[in-house]
């Protein structure tokens, strides 16, 4: 083709004028072997645009939502998260109410039982003891006081 | 229509509705999410697709406004981690881009247009299309869009002529 119809095409092109047809003949001399030096500068940007127009995407369109994948799993985190703290519950809940009994002791034998109650009550009793034997001194002081003072 | 129908439908367009969004998105893995998510609610609009006249054109326009609002939503966030971010503000990052292939450098003009121009460029200089088409997907009228693409070209080309002249492109 001649090179000023090449120029005068260039010239539309850039005004945004030409057909569809005219671009693609644009398209044709950029990609041709013989290229006129002065119009060298746009080779790249027609050869550009013939690579673009190939491009296509790496991983192939599918109809089955990718945002439902996620739910899923949310779903399944959530049961396990659920099972897990009913499990923990139950568990300490159980054991909770084991561990007094085993820690109180108890005991079968009931003569054995009376001798520990005993043993227990006495015990209690002594410490009781002890405290009343400290209050001892204040019953003497009640005693002298009497003596002093002596009342109808 | 079933989705043996539906992926025959969207065949012919699919690959066109990813260059675009990458064009706009720039990351290729953005690109495919929002071909993807375009795709999906075409099937979701299964029924009402025959109201349609032309379910590419309708595709065509659902991801811009798709990439529009990914591109908005990034914008408001903090975090800007748009490839377009690291683009030629700094004139040694703007040397190797230019030592790197013609094309390359090509594609960072055409993606460092405003992305009005950019859908013009993609639409009509790669995939070919009439203006009336083009009009359709993008809600303008055509004088409006050869007047952007025309703007759009002219930027591109003082951008070439500007690299060619140093020697490189």
């Amino acid at each position: 083709m001649e090179l000023d119809k090449i120029e005068q095409l260039l010239e539309k092109y850039f005004e945004g004028e030409t057909t569809l047809a005219e671009e693609q003949q644009l398209k044709n001399y950029f990609s041709s072997a013989v290229v006129a030096s002065h119009l060298q500068q746009y080779q790249p940007l027609f050869g550009y645009y013939a690579v673009a127009a190939q491009e296509k995407p790496q991983q192939e369109f599918h109809l089955k939502s990718n945002q439902n994948q996620p739910l899923k799993w949310i779903s399944i985190a959530a049961s396990v998260v659920i099972l897990l703290g009913v499990g923990f519950f139950a568990f300490n809940h159980f054991s909770a109410i084991e561990k007094p009994s085993s820690e109180l002791g108890t005991y079968d034998d009931p003569q054995q039982a009376f001798e520990q109650t005993q043993k227990a009550l006495a015990m209690l009793s002594k410490q009781v003891n002890v405290g009343i034997g400290s209050m001892q001194y204040v019953q003497q002081y009640e005693n002298t006081k009497d003596q002093i003072f002596i009342t109808e | 229509m079933n989705s043996n129908e539906f992926l025959h439908l969207i065949t012919p367009f699919k690959d066109k509705v990813f260059r675009l969004a990458k064009r706009l998105l720039v990351s290729t893995e953005e690109a495919e999410d929002a071909a993807q998510e375009v795709m999906l609610k075409l099937w979701n609009k299964n029924q009402s697709l025959s109201e349609y006249q032309s379910v590419e054109a309708l595709a065509m326009t659902m991801t811009r406004n798709y990439c529009l609002d990914q591109l908005k939503s990034k914008r408001a966030s903090n975090l800007q981690i748009v490839h377009q971010n690291f683009t030629n503000r700094d004139p040694s990052l703007q040397q190797q881009l230019e030592d790197a292939d013609a094309l390359d450098w090509v594609s960072k003009i055409i993606n460092n247009l405003p992305e009005q121009q950019k859908m013009i460029v993609q639409l009509r200089d790669i995939e070919q299309q009439e203006f009336s088409e083009i009009a359709k997907i993008l809600e303008m009228n055509e004088t409006a869009v050869r007047v952007a693409l025309s703007r759009a070209r002219k930027t591109i080309r003082e951008n070439m002529t500007k690299t060619h002249s140093y020697g490189i492109g």
